[in-house]
């Protein structure tokens, strides 16, 4: 195992509230530089091992390593090394963007000559530095609240960045802010965050975590996890022809298609529905094949992706529906497999 | 200690932006300018044992019942329930050291308005004129024992309120819970030993005992210029226990 390679090594991580089981054996590894994405309804475990990450929640049981030093150990030298934005981004409402952040610059210990620079570098980024800068947090709209808890988290340069839900309650606008933001931060530090804006993670982050009951029920990029969770080719063809030539021409390409041919035409178009299961296949063979039919006329054919929401119904599905101990989660085994 | 510094005025600016702080000084001022108000009246109207200042200090327990609340039960209650103190413990800084910029803050602010009552024997020196009577109103002994009493015993009754704000998210029941503390330090123990029937060695508590605990016993003794290390024992190891507590209910609930 190569630890200097990884921000952050979780194993067989637990934390009890009680009698609740709120993250049970938790194991991943997030490597340096990365952007990895938390994903999980409700009540899965995601700010709670967030708050593990940085120390402020102690685990019931397991081995947490950040910036390769044991949580529990290395508290202080951890803190020095993580910036962290709390759900819900809590701000101190009577001072100014400026003042609060010259403050937290002094406790995380940034040295007085690199403090102003450290200042206005967060502030640029998180394009603070204009009307914002003097502004009283109270009087600030969420999407600049939130810009401050980023630029707060980032200030100290840190190795690990993580942010709970940066983009909860934002307009679009400042999604795509947030977004260029995490962009930004890509190469100068490990980033983790948790969202629930679905397209968002799938956009920014190099990886995804997915959390349900506690658990981890899949890991890896977005690709990894389509060809695990819903594998096989999907199309959109719009044809013309008569419905039986349209079934008959499409049932050549082989048992394994199945087809899904719409009712009604749409300008003499059909739309069909083409899915293949199985392995994966060429859609430019595919296409060749219809056109060289002659029995149908093709207007448009479209390569279908699953979307990061449909992944993420289907693992949190599959979670609920096999219990604790059953579940074949390929993350458990590509992180014991890394570690 | 460069950290408890930071955080120390860091404390200090929030509770000069809090108006609460500017209510609790209000009020303090005013009453203790009643109570000033009342000292004159009392030897104007008949000849008294003791000097202005130990009959105005003798009712320094009121004011301390409505400063310390005030000024303190804002401090880990509000942040606690905007959530503010996780952004803070994450930081690379020790909650010892939050705990105790959090004390020295409010007990300065302490200092201070008790600070500012010496504007009273002032202004009416200014205005009665009579040099004979501003002797009395500045008698050094009594004055320095007073404030001493106030600085020494003041150190217990913020930590106290510091305290049971970290016990609640909510202030009003942080505020409530230190008026609770202290009206029973200060007046319970005193009542207790006034009620006690048999002060003797079979009595429940030791009359020594509970002499050792009262504030208002310490008070006479500083007044009278009796500076004893037994109550400096009492009100600094009190402090250190009470922040003490309140350092491991910070680490416990974080």
């Amino acid at each position: 195992m190569q630890s200097d390679q990884y921000s952050i090594i979780a194993e067989n991580l637990c934390k009890r509230f009680g009698r609740t089981e709120a993250v049970r054996n938790l194991s991943f590894n997030v490597n340096k530089g990365e952007i990895v994405g938390f994903l999980g309804p409700n009540g899965a475990g995601k700010s709670t091992t967030l708050r593990m990450l940085t120390g402020i929640l102690a685990a019931t049981s397991g081995h947490l390593k950040v910036c390769g030093k044991a949580v529990p150990y290395h508290e202080r030298e951890i803190r020095k090394q993580i910036g962290y934005m709390p759900e819900n981004n809590p701000l101190p409402e009577d001072m100014r963007v400026i003042e609060y952040l010259k403050f937290r610059a002094q406790i995380k210990g940034i040295p007085f000559r690199k403090r102003k620079e450290r200042i206005e570098h967060a502030m640029e980024m998180c394009e603070l530095h204009r009307k914002a800068r003097r502004k009283i947090i109270g009087t600030l709209s969420k999407g600049f609240r939130q810009r401050v808890g980023i630029a707060d988290s980032i200030l100290a340069s840190p190795a690990v960045t993580i942010l709970d839900e940066p983009t909860i309650g934002l307009d679009p606008h400042q999604v795509i802010a947030i977004r260029r933001l995490l962009d930004n931060l890509r190469g100068e530090t490990t980033v983790i965050f948790s969202s629930h804006i679905l397209s968002e993670v799938e956009i920014s982050c190099d990886r995804i975590l997915i959390m349900n009951q506690g658990r981890l029920v899949a890991s890896g990029t977005a690709d990894d996890l389509r060809r695990e969770f819903l594998p096989g080719s999907r199309y959109q063809i719009e044809a013309s022809g008569s419905p039986d030539a349209i079934r008959n021409t499409f049932k050549s390409l082989g048992d394994e298609w199945s087809i899904d041919l719409s009712p009604v035409p749409q300008d003499g178009y059909y739309s069909v529905s083409l899915m293949n299961r199985g392995n994966d296949s060429d859609g430019k063979e595919i296409l060749k094949r219809l056109m060289d039919s002659g029995n149908i006329g093709i207007r448009a054919f479209h390569p279908i992706q699953a979307n990061l929401e449909d992944i993420f119904l289907k693992a949190t599905r599959r979670s609920w529906e096999i219990p604790a101990e059953g579940i074949p989660s390929t993350a458990d085994e590509k992180g014991s497999d890394q570690l | 200690m460069i950290q408890i510094f930071r955080l120390f005025r860091h404390e200090l600016k929030c509770l000069l932006y809090t108006p609460s702080t500017y209510i609790a000084m209000v009020l303090s001022l005013l009453l203790m300018g009643f109570f000033f108000f009342v000292t004159l009246l009392t030897i104007s109207s008949e000849e008294q044992d003791q000097l202005p200042p130990t009959l105005f200090f003798s009712l320094f327990w009121i004011p301390v019942l409505l400063i310390v609340p005030m000024l303190t039960m804002r401090s880990f209650a509000e942040e606690r329930r905007l959530g503010t103190i996780e952004t803070m413990l994450t930081a690379p800084i020790q909650p010892s050291q939050l705990v105790l910029a959090k004390f020295l803050a409010a007990y300065s602010f302490y200092l201070m308005v008790w600070a500012l009552t010496i504007i009273y024997p002032i202004l009416t020196s200014l205005v009665l004129k009579q040099p004979e009577f501003s002797q009395k109103l500045f008698h050094m002994g009594a004055l320095t024992g007073g404030f001493l009493f106030i600085a020494v015993s003041g150190s217990l009754f913020v930590a106290i309120g510091i305290f049971t704000s970290s016990l609640t998210r909510s202030q009003l029941v942080a505020g409530m819970l230190s008026f609770s503390i202290l009206f029973m330090i200060i007046v319970g123990v005193a009542a207790i030993h006034m009620q006690q029937f048999d002060s003797g060695a079979g009595s429940l508590i030791p009359g020594t005992a509970l002499d050792y605990f009262q504030v208002f016993e310490h008070f006479d003794d500083f007044s009278r210029g009796m500076v004893d290390t037994r109550p400096f024992a009492y009100y600094l190891t009190g402090t250190i226990a009470v922040l003490g507590f309140s350092v491991l209910i910070i680490e416990s609930k974080s």
